[in-house]
């Protein structure tokens, strides 16, 4: 097994496994969830303590680790080109620099604004309510904002391959 | 005016305007 194979053959495998299951719940959540609990607290009783309890902390686990693993398969992946393209040296890593970027803001969003705020609104740790109303709004804005941010991503993350070539050409 | 986070739609398509923006920036940035 070669090196090469380890870095951009199970690497890049990794990498889309772990950015499918981060961006795929990403979507659950945003797409989905957030309109079912609207609708499930509108139900006379609510009927939203189900998803609360069992779907999203489940949810969440796989969301923060696959973003770890996403972001580490990543990194692997750029190697020493890894400054090339976080700091724009060199134009042909200028497009995944971008994409890369974008990912990485999404990850300190996860770790930094999401779960901890996520931790008060399901009652991992004791908050009033008070704080957990204003850390639903801070949870929902950077979840909102990942989704936002992932369009450009996707885009200069499966771009960036023939970017470079497409400009000469 | 309103965030266009607290919609879908605003969000999808404020990510599709920020690509759009960031593609001219990389082609200027590869000087093209």
């Amino acid at each position: 097994m070669t090196m090469d194979f380890i870095q951009y053959g199970l690497g890049r495998w990794l990498h889309i496994f772990f950015g499918v299951m981060w961006i795929g719940l990403l979507y659950y959540f945003n797409f989905v969830q957030v309109d079912a609990m609207k609708a499930a607290a509108a139900d006379t009783p609510p009927t939203g303590a189900g998803i609360t309890k069992h779907v999203a902390p489940r949810a969440l686990f796989f969301f923060r680790w696959a973003a770890v693993g996403t972001v580490l398969m990543g990194l692997m992946m750029l190697g020493d080109k890894v400054d090339d393209a976080l700091f724009f040296k060199d134009r042909a890593y200028m497009p995944i620099g971008i994409g890369a970027w974008l990912g990485l803001i999404m990850f300190f969003n996860v770790w930094v604004l999401i779960w901890p705020n996520q931790k008060k609104i399901l009652g991992i740790v004791s908050a009033t309510d008070e704080v957990k109303a204003k850390a639903r709004r801070v949870a929902f804005l950077a979840s909102r904002t990942n989704t936002m941010l992932s369009i450009p991503m996707l885009f200069f993350m499966s771009f960036s391959a023939t970017f470079h070539r497409s400009l000469l050409g | 005016m309103k965030n266009p986070l607290d919609t879908l739609t605003g969000t999808v398509v404020s990510g599709l305007v920020l690509t759009v923006v960031l593609y001219f920036l990389a082609r200027a940035m590869m000087g093209a």
